[in-house]
């Protein structure tokens, strides 16, 4: 496929903080390519930069932190470009996000249908009041919302963690966009409400041709919703790869690492796997491969910069002791 | 450090490991250190040390004792600043209308409010501090019953406590220290409530109480020198607060008797005269009051960030 | 909301019993009732009269009763100065101190809440500094010496504004306002101004303190990633948010203003309740100082009961919360 024809083509995206000791980047040069409908895992652990990628595609990094670098083409059109009134009509309109705390995303203050209407009329005046209202309904309707009418008039705390992040799923619906990033929406919630709510957004955008962006620390999630994987390790994309291949042959030795923590993966009795070591902070990254003081297979060949490289047909990999070779 | 935290600087540098400062072998000298470097603490504490020395050796600096009637002289009365008395002083600030000089009755006034001020705060501190370290010791009850207190107290603005307690009591020293010590020992008592409270929880009570020390000690060498700084904050806060209180109600003419002037009764003075113009008897002890007030705050202010941990940088 | 009403209500009723009692014990029995109600002028006669009439003889308890049934009555005595009911006297000058006090609790918000709100977004702007450094003068400068410099500055040397009294002044259902008048909205300025000071440095810094948190909520972002505009995330999704806790700070503070036109009166000759109390206090008029006190505790009272109510009114959470498990 193209790339004008791809929803989302982000390249060379580096996200930076100014902290009193210099800038330092949570995001190095990440490289995403999201075709229409698709729906993709951004995978890894806290402080990798995922979510930091997430808000800077939505073009909501707040000072101190800034993109320094890279291209984010949503339908061809260049985000970093944009002007702020310009990317403020997309956000919402063609793409739009969901946020990790249920809690926390809707205004404690106001009615469910103030929030959703809004999100309606600032994109479009000419939608009246009682039209909107009926998108609204309908749209919490579609996510599985009982009695959706009455619960418009409703205050968030009225409602429980997994309702309140389908409100928020419901209101990212609301105007049909191109693409949703999500990210990790159903962290906060328990397992039974987790998979409920992912079967019914794999449905919603397999229905509605919206391309996901999940953004997860959790293989398990990405095992049974996506289509194609990326993985991150401080501030970079290590591996990228159709979620089986992923799972079956992992080519980055902390892609295996990850894919061994899970417990199920082991044998019972058996001690757990675990990759030794933590994240590096965002001030001290090792040079070269960032994950070489943690990696089993380093050498010194490791300590030069890895740029990634293809490993067969839509898989890549920035390693050069791979467990797999291309 | 959660990955959605884009505020990350603090966050950032915490996960560094780093700016986490070392326990303090002499954390006072440690504390008094920090202020003195910081440019704002240090204009305070040489405005607060400058009145403090001034309030004390008044008898010598000023050359008048402007409250020894024998020194006045009626006819040298509400001369403008900078003016010759008739046997030829230069009275740098003017006079007030019974021809005191006015910088030497501000170095007296400033004597009065200090002690005032100082003493009423210590006096809450006490009261205060035993209070509050009861409410959290004893809990039960005994909190709810003295907690209720407090908050029913500060419910009501200090001033309209000290109008009802000076109404009742009367004009003197001693009765305007009543007023401010009641005033103000609820603030003590919540500050060290609350602070002796989440001490409390902490492990090392649980140990000294393993160890069956008397409550006493307990709470007196585990519990309340942990609670010190908040405690020590609020106190520089109150005794501002207890000056510019006890100058209102001076102001007023139901805090201090007129044998015992302040600062807010020399202010009360010249606003008999102010709209003829005589500007200066009044603005000249306000600005002493002034200075001294802001001095004690922007101490009090550093002594916050200094001692509060999530400021320090 | 009814069953939160009554109960609201009937603690009120509680709180005003108590302080009853505390003033009760404070008049009668710290001090000597019959030389705080009884004019030291009174021949022995009239003091052994007197002595009966009021039941001063009796045991305490009905002592008290007596005294709780004058009050309910309205009957605190006569003002030994004026000869006239003391509670007659207090109500007649009442509409003067709440003209200040309402007229310096609306400047404080207008002043306040815009600067607050600007020094919270943009905390770093010189301005903001500027909000910030006017906030701690007003914080900690003696009111009473404000109000002589303003008197010195805009009275006597650029003769602006004057200085004294209440000017002319119109009555509205039988009670004398001076803002409806050219002349008394300039006698009311300066006093108002003078009272307010310390309350618009309050409102700065809580609506800014409640602003920096609000900006950094969840719930912000989500209106962004909403595609709502800057303005209206502002003063709907923040300012809401804000001003709610600021209700029941800013409500209680009202009452304290009444208590500190005490100070305010007195310079600006403004003939309020407080200028009132000063004079009788000065001359040991007990009836109208036990009147005055007792008037102010009922406002009080019945101002943190309506506070009350407005927050309830105004959160959600509160609101509904009272109604659904009542």
């Amino acid at each position: 496929m193209p790339e004008e024809m791809k929803t989302l083509v982000v390249t060379g995206l580096r996200t930076q903080f100014n902290t009193a000791k210099g800038p330092v980047a949570a995001v190095r040069d990440v490289n995403l390519k999201v075709a229409r409908g698709e729906i993709v895992g951004l995978v890894g652990e806290s402080g990798s930069g995922k979510s930091v990628t997430g808000l800077s595609i939505m073009g909501l990094i707040d000072a101190p932190g800034e993109i320094t670098a890279g291209a984010i083409l949503l339908n061809g059109e260049d985000l970093r470009k944009a002007s702020p009134k310009r990317l403020r009509e997309l956000r919402g309109d063609r793409i739009a996000m969901i946020f990790q705390d249920p809690m926390m995303t809707l205004n404690p203050v106001l009615r469910i249908d103030t929030q959703m209407i809004e999100a309606i009329r600032v994109h479009d005046h000419k939608v009246g009041r009682q039209e909107a209202r009926e998108r609204c309904r309908d749209a919490l309707g579609l996510v599985g919302i009982p009695s959706p009418e009455e619960r418009l008039e409703a205050y968030p705390h009225e409602f429980s963690g997994g309702m309140r992040q389908r409100v928020a799923i419901a209101i990212a619906m609301l105007n049909r966009p191109d693409i949703i990033i999500a990210d990790e929406p159903t962290t906060a919630l328990d397992v039974t409400i987790q998979s409920q709510i992912l079967a019914q957004m794999q449905k919603l955008c397999r229905d509605t041709g919206t391309a996901l962006i999940w953004i997860t620390h959790d293989l398990t999630v990405v095992a049974g919703l996506t289509d194609r994987v990326y993985v991150m390790y401080a501030g970079d994309v290590v591996e990228e790869a159709p979620v089986e291949d992923l799972l079956d042959r992992p080519i980055h030795p902390y892609t295996d690492g990850l894919i061994r923590s899970i417990p199920s993966h082991n044998a019972p009795g058996q001690p757990l796997n675990q990759i030794p070591g933590i994240t590096p902070a965002l001030d001290r990254m090792p040079a070269g491969c960032r994950f070489h003081p943690r990696c089993p297979r380093r050498t010194d060949a490791c300590l030069e910069e890895i740029a990634l490289r293809s490993f067969g047909p839509a898989r890549e990999a920035r390693c050069i002791h791979p467990l797999v070779e291309g | 450090m959660t990955d959605n935290n884009v505020h990350a600087d603090a966050a950032i540098l915490e996960a560094a490991g780093e700016e986490l400062p070392a326990k303090p072998t002499r954390p006072m000298l440690l504390v008094i250190g920090r202020v003195l470097r910081d440019p704002v603490g240090l204009l305070g504490v040489l405005i607060v040390t400058v009145m403090v020395l001034a309030a004390i050796f008044a008898p010598w600096i000023g050359w008048q004792n402007p409250y020894d009637l024998s020194q006045l002289d009626f006819m040298d009365g509400r001369l403008a600043p900078g003016s010759q008395s008739m046997s030829g002083v230069t009275y740098w600030l003017g006079t007030d209308d019974q021809g005191r000089d006015l910088f030497s009755a501000i170095l007296y006034g400033l004597r009065t409010s200090l002690m005032v001020g100082v003493l009423s705060a210590a006096i809450a501190l006490v009261i205060g501090t035993a209070a509050g370290l009861t409410a959290a010791y004893a809990g039960g009850r005994v909190d709810t019953l003295i907690m209720r207190v407090v908050d029913i107290q500060l419910s009501f603005p200090p001033i309209l406590i000290a109008l009802i307690l000076l109404a009742v009591l009367g004009q003197g020293v001693d009765k305007i220290i009543v007023a401010l010590v009641v005033t103000q020992w609820a603030y003590y008592a919540r500050t060290i409530r609350g602070s002796a409270l989440v001490e409390r929880r902490r492990a090392y009570v649980d140990a000294a109480r393993c160890l069956a020390l008397p409550p006493r000690k307990v709470v007196f060498s585990h519990i309340l020198p942990n609670c010190l700084p908040p405690l020590i904050v609020v106190a520089t806060m109150r005794v501002a607060y207890a000056i510019s209180l006890e100058a209102t109600l001076s102001f007023l003419g139901i805090g201090l008797p007129v044998t015992k002037p302040s600062l807010g009764l020399l202010i009360a003075n010249g606003f008999n005269y102010m709209m003829s113009g005589d500007y200066w008897i009044s603005l000249f002890p306000g600005l002493a009051l002034l200075l001294l007030i802001v001095g004690i705050n922007l101490v009090g202010d550093t002594l916050r960030d200094v001692l509060n941990p999530r400021m320090q940088r | 909301m009814t069953a939160f009403l009554l109960r609201r209500l009937s603690q009120t009723v509680i709180t005003l019993l108590v302080m009853s009692v505390l003033v009760f014990v404070g008049i009668y029995m710290v001090g000597n009732p019959i030389d705080i109600l009884i004019s030291a002028s009174a021949t022995p006669a009239e003091r052994q009269q007197i002595i009966t009439a009021m039941g001063l003889d009796l045991p305490v308890w009905q002592q008290y009763w007596i005294f709780l049934k004058n009050a309910l009555a309205g009957d605190l005595g006569n003002s030994f100065v004026y000869n006239q009911p003391a509670i007659r006297l207090i109500l007649s000058r009442m509409p003067a101190t709440l003209e200040l006090a309402f007229s310096a609790f609306v400047i404080a918000l207008l002043i306040g809440i815009p600067l607050g709100l600007y020094a919270g977004l943009k905390p770093r702007a010189v301005g903001s500094r500027g909000v910030m450094v006017f906030s701690i003068l007003g914080f900690s400068l003696p009111t009473f010496w404000i109000g002589l410099m303003m008197i010195l500055v805009f009275s006597v040397y650029l003769g602006w504004l004057p200085a004294s009294g209440r000017g002319q002044t119109v009555n509205v259902l039988g009670v004398p306002l001076s803002i409806l008048t050219l002349d008394g909205l300039s006698h009311l300025v300066l006093p108002a101004l003078n009272l307010a000071l310390f309350k618009i440095s309050l409102v700065i810094r809580l609506t800014r303190a409640g602003v920096i948190e609000c900006m950094q909520m969840d719930y912000v972002r989500f209106a962004r990633a909403k595609g709502v505009p800057e303005a209206r995330i502002v003063l709907l999704h923040v300012l809401k948010n804000t001003l709610i806790p600021l209700i029941t700070v800013i409500g209680l503070e009202l009452g304290s203003l009444i208590a500190f036109a005490v100070v305010t009166e007195t310079i600006f000759a403004w003939p309020g309740m407080g200028k009132l109390i000063i004079d009788a206090i000065g001359v040991l008029d007990r009836p109208l100082i036990l009147a005055y006190l007792l008037m102010t505790v009922v406002m009080f009272t019945i101002i943190n009961l309506i506070v009350d109510i407005c927050y309830s009114l105004a959160d959600p959470r509160v609101r509904l919360g009272e109604d659904s498990r009542s």
